[in-house]
């Protein structure tokens, strides 16, 4: 049995034109039915394994995306879609944008596209749940799910928590799996 | 039997020796010795009087000649009068004296024109009796002991009161004398006379802050009792000149398909009882007994007043059986436990709440004897038991957190278990005690809820579910509340004095000893009511498997908290890390408050869920009483218009 | 009585797997009827498997064994159903436990917990008439609580209490947190109260819940069973298509209906109870007296 067979996933929209989420929530339609793959849109990060973003990370939402991810219990995976949320995307130069969101929490898949369409939305999402067996495995063998320490100080203080990255590039997007 | 003339006697000397040491700072010591002392006498005492009844197993009578004592409870009687007109005229409330005094003269003239019935003898006791009396003295001897810290504790959180605290105590015992001498005394005149005695000391006790609200309710609560008490007379005077019957046991003995008449007299003390046990439509005195200060709430609601009514009506039990009093009382006491729960949902003030509850479990009781089959009375017989120590332990600690915490309103209980964590735990077990699933009051409802459908009583058990529904949503919020962990908060400085814990801890052990004993309290304790009252072996009302099923609930219970211990000490089994609550994510860090708009952080308030618009005490109160009393008015006549 | 004993085991077998089952055929049916594929049935033993590989972030030092009381108490009532004891005991026993689980979540002290918990509170407060009158039926019609008389009975309770069956289906609906009745929490996403009672429970001890959920839906259709069963042994069989139909219409209820008000819930419940159970109740006592 695989811990990939039933991923939760926990949406939140960024500073996004809602463009992504239409899309995300034109997955879970019949057409699409992520649901067959025992994914859940759960409301709720304490259930989630997989952090779904879209729009790019501003001054408001910083503390609350880091909030969100520290509650989700290990091991969890984050799925930036669309381009905004891969690196900022066409507000990458805006006063109030910090970029992509991983400027703020380890990013595992990146979904380019803008917006991103269901097909590479599911796609992100399988991959990364190949990701999330690698992180259950290294939990396993006593080591940290993360590959290379991020370190998100402060974070229950929700208020001015500042993510450091130091993190391995080849991993994301799931090469690995 | 001098334990008898003890256990009546004994507090009136204490209560005269308080009030006459006065209030000062000296005697306080002294005090507080005189009245530990006592109530251990009287607990000694009644526990004495119950071993040798229990081991015995036997009913006695006593005083068959009692010509003095009959013209001292007269002059009793004269004085109560003169004390009630008194204060009715000097508060301007001429109702109460009026009441008085039809309660009074009539009876004063049945006794010199010789006319009353006489029985044989004055006193009487059987196994119910020393039931009740385990319940008043015990409970009633951890009440005083309690009063003691929470008096002086409660004349230093309002200093505008003022002090009488010497007068306070002595009432108290007053109160158990005159609840001794009720469930002892056999001639139904002596019954009345101490009956009014708890009316009168009831009405001096809720009023004792001489506070326009207190001088209010204290007045509601006397003009009710004596209503109540008129009806007693009524009784008695039918009795003596209609049936030439002058005691309790005569009563009981009459055959009621062949004498109707003695249905007259049944109905006329049930609706005494039912007065005296706060059952709609009379249950305004007992939220209005909320204003006096706590050991008051909690002697009248939990061991004493409210259960001499109760006492009655399971008294005379066997004879309402099948007749239309049951129907009456029966139909008053489900009704009342449905609306009182309600009623309980829709409040947030503490006492208030626990006050409806009690309103409200009487009911069940009040139903209990109105079915009169012996399951029927062995529930009633256990909820007495049950409620008694459950209730009165919720009313002292809630007394003791107002006392603490400065507010005794359920929303400012949200995270007791973090602020006062020793009386949380109390405040729990009393709870649990009250309605969850393997404590005693549950145990009990599950003979009512036989009882109730064996008597074809289809409106009963209606109310029995419906009630049972909202009892557990009023409860339930309650516990949650108290549950509440919040992060971080300061300890609350625990202000309970020694003598509150040698109260609170002792009572909440008996909840649950209570709990594991009730086959043990059952076989030794009730059943042998139950074969006295219906002259037969009843046979167990609970039988082998389901005792054992309860026990293994119980057993759960007790081992979850060892169990969670363990599991909190092993943490990493289960649970690796702490994080905060869910709020969205703009939880501010510490559970009690959240990020805004522009960045701040703002306070968190989670209030309860009362439901004021739909089963308000504004909304539904008028209603319930109007119908009550309908049923009450309508019942009345039929049965005294048929008898007649 | 080691006989009983050992039969109440029995629940702990078939409860985790038939509860499991009927929560998957539940998602799977539901799937269709939206014209979607839909997980495969044995769904829910992914996702417990998955809660057990998560670690869990408490919020206090209570949750946990609250949680676990509450498993405990589900698996019990579900004992005493199976060994043939006392049914008012089972569901006294069952409300214990959902407070426990109410408990959990007022411990959390946290905004969609608590109101989720308070609301829970009265999904307890509409259910438990109809439960106790379910129990008073089938006292009515075998004469005794325990299960094992009623099981033993000529005919099967159904005869005699239909209207107790049609009551105790509405409340069903709530018990299986079916839409209309889902108002604490719901299996569905996007709801206002994030994921109700078990917002704050994550990781393995949100899999003691949804273990305890499985014995719960599995006990919920032991008592529509209960209804059909009597002596004859292929009375069994029609238990378990009764339990199948009213799975059915309960996936069939779930996706055809809105989320309803907490006012509405109640009126409808208690009425419905009110009508149909004690209808029935007051037609058993006229039969019986």
């Amino acid at each position: 049995m695989k811990m990939s067979q039933s991923p939760w996933m926990l949406h939140y929209d960024g500073s996004s034109c809602n463009g992504c989420d239409i899309e995300v929530l034109a997955s879970t339609t019949p057409v699409y039915d992520l649901e067959r793959f025992g994914i859940i849109n759960t409301g709720d990060p304490k259930h989630a394994d997989i952090f779904l973003i879209t729009g790019g990370i501003n001054y408001q939402n910083r503390s609350v995306v880091q909030q969100l991810y520290s509650q989700m219990p290990d091991p969890k995976v984050v799925v930036a879609v669309g381009i905004c949320a891969c690196d900022g995307g066409i507000f990458k130069d805006c006063y109030n944008i910090l970029g992509g969101v991983d400027k703020v929490i380890p990013v595992d898949v990146y979904v380019p596209g803008c917006a991103a369409r269901p097909e590479s939305i599911i796609d992100g999402v399988v991959r990364a749940l190949d990701l999330l067996e690698i992180k259950r495995d290294r939990m396993r063998r006593g080591l940290s799910p993360e590959e290379q320490g991020w370190a998100i100080a402060n974070i229950n203080e929700g208020r001015t928590g500042k993510a450091v990255r130091k993190r391995d590039e080849s991993v994301s997007g799931g090469n690995k799996a | 039997m001098q334990i008898i003339e003890f256990l009546i006697f004994f507090p009136f000397v204490i209560a005269a020796i308080l009030y006459l040491l006065g209030n000062s700072e000296r005697v306080y010591p002294v005090r507080k010795f005189i009245v530990k002392g006592a109530a251990f006498l009287i607990m000694a005492a009644v526990i004495y009087l119950a071993v040798r009844v229990l081991r015995g197993q036997m009913v006695r009578t006593y005083l068959e000649k009692a010509d003095t004592a009959n013209d001292f409870v007269m002059a009793g009687e004269l004085f109560l009068m003169c004390l009630v007109t008194f204060y009715s005229f000097r508060f301007r409330k001429i109702l109460a004296a009026l009441l008085s005094w039809i309660g009074t003269i009539p009876i004063l003239w049945l006794e010199l024109s010789g006319r009353a019935a006489e029985g044989t003898d004055h006193f009487k006791f059987d196994n119910l009796t020393v039931l009740m009396c385990l319940v008043v003295g015990i409970v009633g001897g951890f009440i005083t002991i309690y009063a003691i810290g929470y008096i002086k504790d409660y004349h230093l959180r309002h200093p505008k009161f003022p002090e009488r605290s010497n007068w306070f105590l002595a009432m108290l015992f007053v109160f158990l004398g005159a609840m001794f001498g009720l469930l002892f005394s056999d001639n139904l005149g002596w019954i009345y006379f101490f009956w009014e005695i708890t009316s009168v000391c009831s009405f001096l006790l809720i009023g004792y802050n001489r506070e326009k609200e207190s001088i209010e309710n204290s007045f509601k609560a006397l003009w009710m009792n004596l209503l109540g008490g008129d009806a007693f007379m009524a009784g008695i005077l039918y009795a003596s000149l209609a049936l030439h019957v002058g005691t309790l046991s005569d009563l009981q003995q009459v055959d009621n398909r062949a004498v109707p008449g003695v249905m007259i007299v049944v109905s006329l003390l049930a609706f005494a009882a039912l007065t005296k046990s706060a059952q709609l439509p009379f249950n305004g005195w007992l939220l209005g007994a909320m204003v006096a200060p706590t050991p008051t709430s909690a002697l009248l609601h939990s061991a004493t007043m409210v259960k001499a009514g109760v006492y009655l009506l399971i008294r005379l039990a066997p004879l309402m059986q099948g007749t239309l009093t049951g129907v009456m009382v029966t139909l008053i006491g489900g009704f009342t436990f449905f609306a009182a729960s309600l009623m309980a949902i829709a409040t947030s003030d503490g006492k208030r709440v626990l006050a409806h509850s009690t309103v409200s479990n009487l009911g069940l009781i009040v139903a209990c004897a109105g079915v009169g089959r012996p399951e029927s009375v062995w529930a009633g017989t256990m909820l007495i038991l049950f409620h008694a120590v459950s209730k009165s332990l919720m009313f002292m600690t809630v007394g003791a957190v107002e006392n603490a915490s400065g507010s005794r309103n359920i929303e400012d209980m949200h995270g007791l278990i973090v602020k006062l964590p020793r009386l949380a735990v109390v405040m729990i077990i009393g709870i649990c005690g009250m309605y969850l699933a393997p404590f005693g009051m549950l145990v009990a409802k599950w003979a009512a809820l036989k009882s109730y459908i064996d008597s074809g009583a289809v409106w009963l058990v209606l109310f029995l579910v419906f009630g049972t529904a909202s009892t557990s949503f009023y409860w339930g919020k309650w516990l949650g509340k108290i549950f509440a962990v919040i992060h971080k908060s300061q300890a609350l400085k625990d202000t309970t004095h020694n003598g509150e814990w040698q109260a609170l801890y002792p009572l909440a052990a008996m909840v649950i000893a209570m709990c594991f004993g009730f086959p043990l309290i059952s076989n030794y304790i009730v059943q042998p009511v139950l074969n006295q009252m219906f002259h037969t072996e009843v046979e167990p009302v609970i039988g082998g498997s389901d005792i054992a099923v309860m026990l293994l609930m119980l057993i759960l219970v007790a081992t979850l908290p060892v169990a969670g211990g363990i599991i909190s000490r092993n943490r990493r089994g289960i649970t690796d890390q702490n994080t905060r609550s869910y709020m969205s994510g703009i939880n501010a860090g510490d559970d009690r408050h959240f990020l805004n708009a522009y960045g701040d952080a703002q306070p968190l308030y989670m209030a309860n869920w009362y439901m004021i618009d739909l089963i308000g005490e504004l909304k539904i109160m008028k209603p319930c009483l109007a119908i009550a009393a309908g049923i009450l008015v309508i019942m009345l006549t039929i049965i005294i218009g048929g008898a007649i | 009585m080691l006989q009983s004993v050992l039969l109440g085991f029995i629940f702990f077998l078939l409860a985790p797997v038939c509860g499991a089952i009927i929560s998957g055929a539940d998602r799977f049916l539901g799937a269709r009827m939206q014209r979607r594929q839909g997980p495969t049935i044995v769904q829910p033993f992914y996702d417990l498997y998955k809660f057990f590989q998560k670690k869990a972030y408490i919020v206090n030092g209570l949750q946990d064994f609250l949680v676990i009381g509450h498993l405990m108490f589900v698996m019990l009532s579900g004992w005493i159903i199976y060994a043939g004891q006392d049914i008012l005991l089972a569901v006294f026993s069952l409300t214990l436990a959902e407070m426990f689980l109410c408990l959990a979540a007022f411990s959390a002290s946290a905004p969609y917990s608590n109101m989720s918990a308070q609301r829970e509170l009265l999904q307890m407060t509409c259910t438990e008439p109809m439960l106790l009158l379910m129990a008073i039926g089938f006292y009515l019609h075998a004469g005794s609580f325990l299960v094992s008389d009623m099981v033993l009975g000529k005919m099967p309770a159904i005869v005699s209490c239909p209207g107790m069956f049609a009551g105790f289906l509405i409340i069903l609906v709530i018990e299986l947190r079916k839409s209309p009745f889902d108002v604490s929490s719901s299996h569905h996403a996007h709801q206002e109260m994030v994921k109700g009672i078990t917002t704050d429970i994550s990781g393995k001890l949100m899999g003691w819940v949804e273990l305890a959920e499985w014995n719960e839906i599995f006990l919920m259709f032991t008592f529509v069973g209960l209804f059909f069963v009597c002596s004859n042994p292929w009375s069994i069989l029609w238990a378990i298509l009764a339990g199948a139909g009213a799975m059915f219409l309960m996936t069939l209820i779930d996706n055809t209906f809105p989320r309803v008000k907490w006012e509405r819930m109640l009126t409808i419940v208690w009425s419905s109870t009110f009508i149909f159970a004690g209808g029935n109740l007051l037609v058993l006592m006229l039969l019986k007296g």
